[in-house]
């Protein structure tokens, strides 16, 4: 018998059984179940399903991951040598730097993973709804925007804390309010703050490094600013990425290249990753305005990341990575139009002003999302608020 | 004064199977049967009861909550069965037809002179009422209620619909009887659109407001212009009659016989040749398919494949329905169906879907639901396929937690279940719009009259 009519045989025999989400995860990821539309109702549906669409969102990642694999070897060894910064092109698509991004970067992915799903599993299997899709995406985004040397352990338990608390107190995927990625994130980054920030964590070795011989700096752009110091690297490499950084987050070219598939998919919101790109580009330069203006000197600990060009502000730290990824959630973002457009903007405005009034951390980007996440629901209401309003003057134009 | 409508949201289902412009007619059934589901929110009183003869007119029960409202045999013959459900609700009346039809006689009209008093209890008592709905809630309307406007939506945009062109042609003098009657009903216009390039036969009737339509569907339901022409407000009533019903009545007000048989679109992949049929209403579907059907795993759905409803070949013909879909039910497993490319169906994203490449396609879409139910997730997706001026997530979100001021807030007196048929289809999460719709509105009605 084929596979497609064993799995059927399976699926009937578990039907209304404790592991039936458990084994419909697993079918339905093989198969697009035999299910038919209802007798009254729409007769036909469309293509998409939630698996398609989390399915996108995935391919749009994968530059992002391979890149964050090489970049992950290239600031290893440019961090021990620095004469391969040289020529970049030449040093960076190369096996040994690949083979660190293997050993350093797929555990994370795979920790994400597996740890994820088996809470979702464990989730769907007590409350016996389906396991949702949410977390196919969730589980790609979480290794990308931690530092390459965070330990497994610890994402493990942010994972779990992130997955539970972020999502399923909530009743599951399309209940959350917070992103469960963020919210991971956001465990990381209070839990372990020493493991989140710094000049060490964010390339490979640093840490173990910190004290011999060997030491070596991990230091990024927004560390380096923060503290007023100059910065190395060129334009060209902020925008490709060939910087240090969380995972795969540095590319900005890639991460382009992502929203361009989310865009044209329809699957990410453009209003939102326009908007969130310019609320970020008008706090950067009003900033700009105030260096100009000569209200902020050099001897202010704001001065380097407020000097900094407002468009270079858009090429590095998690800002574009944040914005095409992250705030275009369709379950944590504004769900309105209108909505999605005072979201986005508020989210790029509010990163840069805590990148520049928190020195000490300043990837702000984060924050700045869950914030608004907080807020969607405020700002969707106003805006349904106004259609409300305008059916209500409708009638009293008539009764007056 | 006539206002155009152009829509520009929404979508155009364009499947295989249009109906061929020749009409035969179907050899009468020996079973018709009227079912009270089709008319939603109506408890029948039985009065015709099993063994009693009727004449085609004659009532074979009313409403519990207005007795004026009656509902006629299509057929005469004798009432063979009254099929119940549970609770002993009535499910079907079933009427064996004589082999030649006698009508009763309801009296020729001049529909010109008679009053609205006249004309309101003429269509009670012939038992044409059930032809006039109402919005808000999308039911038959109440008689006692004054609509501000009467709808007629003579545009069909609904994948597959019968061309009303075709079906309506020849039919001008029902048509203006009809219509000067029930334009009585209303101080207010009686709005009647029609397509932005068609010739219809309703175009150069009297007493009519006309509207030129255009665009994708929903543009052909009357929600959708009614929404555009005037919308309803609170406390606002609007009365909807389709012009297929206009026929009727009109050939009552003429001939003084309540005639209910109608031109049907056969349509869909699965019939072998699709095309246009006359048949009662409440004919048993297998009739009036006769021979056409391509019979492997068929869904037949009374209606359109957007709101129709599924009918078996043993079962009976809507009350108010022109047209029978037949297409292929999709109960089979599809490997990798949910990240392939996907070229035989459709789709308002991208995601490796690629309607978006050949708009003029013609598609054999089946049942399949490609994809399980979930919880909303996506958003923004509805709101490219709905006109209407009201947040469509929100407000089915509004009626699934049942919260009757949001409910009334958002928009509820404005819409049917019809309406987010297109949203339905679209839905990422699978969520049954239509019947979420279809509750709220059955309890705002029960809360809030």
């Amino acid at each position: 018998m084929s596979l497609k009519g064993n799995l059927h045989n399976l699926k009937e025999k578990y039907k209304g059984t404790k592991m039936a989400p458990a084994f419909n995860a697993i079918h339905t990821f093989l198969y697009l179940p035999n299910e038919v539309t209802n007798a009254g109702g729409t007769h036909i549906k469309a293509a998409d399903d939630l698996k398609r669409t989390m399915n996108i969102v995935i391919m749009a990642l994968i530059p992002c991951l391979l890149f964050g694999m090489f970049n992950a070897g290239y600031q290893h060894y440019a961090a021990i040598d620095n004469s391969l910064r040289a020529d970049v092109l030449a040093n960076f698509f190369t096996f040994d730097n690949f083979w660190i991004g293997i050993i350093k970067v797929l555990p994370l992915v795979i920790v994400s993973y597996g740890v994820g799903l088996l809470v979702e599993f464990i989730f769907a299997v007590i409350k016996g709804h389906e396991v949702e899709e949410g977390y196919l995406v969730t589980g790609m985004l979480v290794p990308l925007i931690v530092p390459v040397d965070t330990p497994l352990w610890m994402l493990s338990v942010a994972v779990v804390f992130g997955v539970v608390i972020g999502k399923e107190v909530f009743g599951g995927t399309g209940m959350n309010i917070l992103n469960p990625a963020l919210t991971i994130r956001a465990f990381l980054f209070f839990a372990y703050p020493t493991w989140m920030s710094g000049d060490k964590v964010w390339v490979y070795d640093a840490v173990n490094r910190t004290g011999t011989a060997d030491a070596i700096s991990g230091e990024t752009i927004l560390g380096s600013y923060a503290q007023n110091q100059e910065v190395a690297y060129s334009t060209f490499d902020k925008f490709m990425g060939f910087i240090p950084g969380s995972v795969g987050e540095t590319s900005t070219f890639l991460i382009l290249v992502g929203a361009a598939i989310l865009i044209f998919t329809k699957i990410g919101s453009w209003r939102i990753i326009l908007s969130a790109f310019i609320g970020a580009a008008v706090m950067g330069i009003i900033f700009n305005q105030v260096i100009a203006a000569e209200i902020i000197t050099e001897s202010s600990k704001f001065y380097g990341l407020m000097s900094t060009v407002w468009w270079e502000h858009l090429t590095i730290g998690g800002l574009a990575f944040g914005a095409v990824f992250m705030a275009t959630d369709p379950v944590t973002g504004s769900q309105t139009n209108k909505g999605k457009w005072i979201y986005g903007f508020l989210i790029g405005f509010i990163s840069i002003m805590i990148r520049v009034f928190n020195p000490a951390y300043p990837e702000g980007v984060f924050l700045a999302i869950l914030l608004m996440n907080v807020f969607a629901p405020t700002i969707d209401h106003y805006v349904v608020q106004g259609n409300v309003k305008k059916r209500l003057n409708r009638t009293k134009v008539k009764t007056a | 004064m006539s206002k155009d409508i152009r829509i520009k949201k929404g979508l155009d289902i364009k499947l295989v199977g249009v109906a061929e412009k020749n009409t035969t007619n179907s050899t009468q059934s020996s079973v018709y049967a009227v079912k009270p589901e089709d008319f939603h929110g109506i408890t029948p009183k039985l009065v015709a009861k099993e063994g009693a003869e009727v004449l085609a007119g004659d009532t074979l029960f009313y409403s519990k909550s207005d007795e004026r409202i009656l509902f006629p045999s299509p057929v005469s013959g004798k009432v063979t069965e009254v099929i119940r459900g549970a609770r002993r609700k009535v499910l079907a009346v079933k009427i064996a037809a004589d082999a030649t039809q006698v009508y009763k006689d309801f009296g020729t009209k001049d529909a010109g002179k008679m009053s609205a008093e006249e004309v309101k209890n003429h269509l009670l008592a012939s038992g044409c009422w059930p032809f006039v709905k109402q919005r808000p809630y999308d039911v038959v309307a109440n008689p006692s209620q004054a609509p501000k406007a009467i709808f007629i939506s003579a545009y069909a945009s609904a994948p597959l619909a019968a061309d009303l062109e075709y079906t309506l042609a020849g039919k001008e003098a029902e048509l203006q009887a009809a219509i000067t009657a029930v334009s009585k009903l209303t101080a207010g216009l009686v709005h009647v659109s029609i397509g932005a390039d068609a010739i219809s036969p309703l175009a150069n009737l009297t007493g009519i407001e006309v509207h030129k339509v255009s665009g994708p569907h929903p543009s052909g339901n009357v929600g959708t212009q009614i929404a555009a022409i005037d919308p309803i407000n609170k406390g606002e009533v609007v009365w909807v009659l389709t012009p297929q019903d206009l026929v009727v009545i009109g050939e009552l007000l003429l001939t003084g016989k309540l005639n209910l048989s109608r031109t049907i679109a056969l349509t869909g992949s699965h019939f072998s040749a699709p095309a246009y049929v006359t048949a009662i209403s409440g004919a048993t579907i297998a009739d009036v398919t006769a021979n056409n059907l391509k019979d492997d795993n068929t869904r037949i759905i009374s209606g359109n494949v957007l709101s129709g409803k599924e009918v078996k070949a043993a079962e009976f013909l809507g009350y108010y329905d022109n047209q029978i879909t037949a297409i292929p039910e999709g109960d089979d497993y599809e490997f990798f169906g949910w990240n392939k490319p996907v070229f035989n169906k459709i789709s308002t994203s991208r995601a490796l879907t690629f309607s978006w490449l050949t708009p003029k396609k013609k598609y054999d879409l089946n049942t399949n639901t490609n994809g399980e139910h979930r919880a909303f997730v996506v958003t923004g997706s509805y709101e490219e396929v709905f006109p209407l001026d009201i947040y469509p997530m929100q407000l089915l979100k509004a009626f699934m937690y049942k919260d009757l001021d949001e409910m009334e807030a958002l928009g509820g007196y404005e819409v049917a279940p019809e309406d987010f048929a297109l949203t339905e289809f679209v839905c990422v999460s699978k969520q049954p719009h239509q019947k979420i719709i279809r509750e709220g509105l059955d309890l705002m009605r029960e809360e809030l009259g």
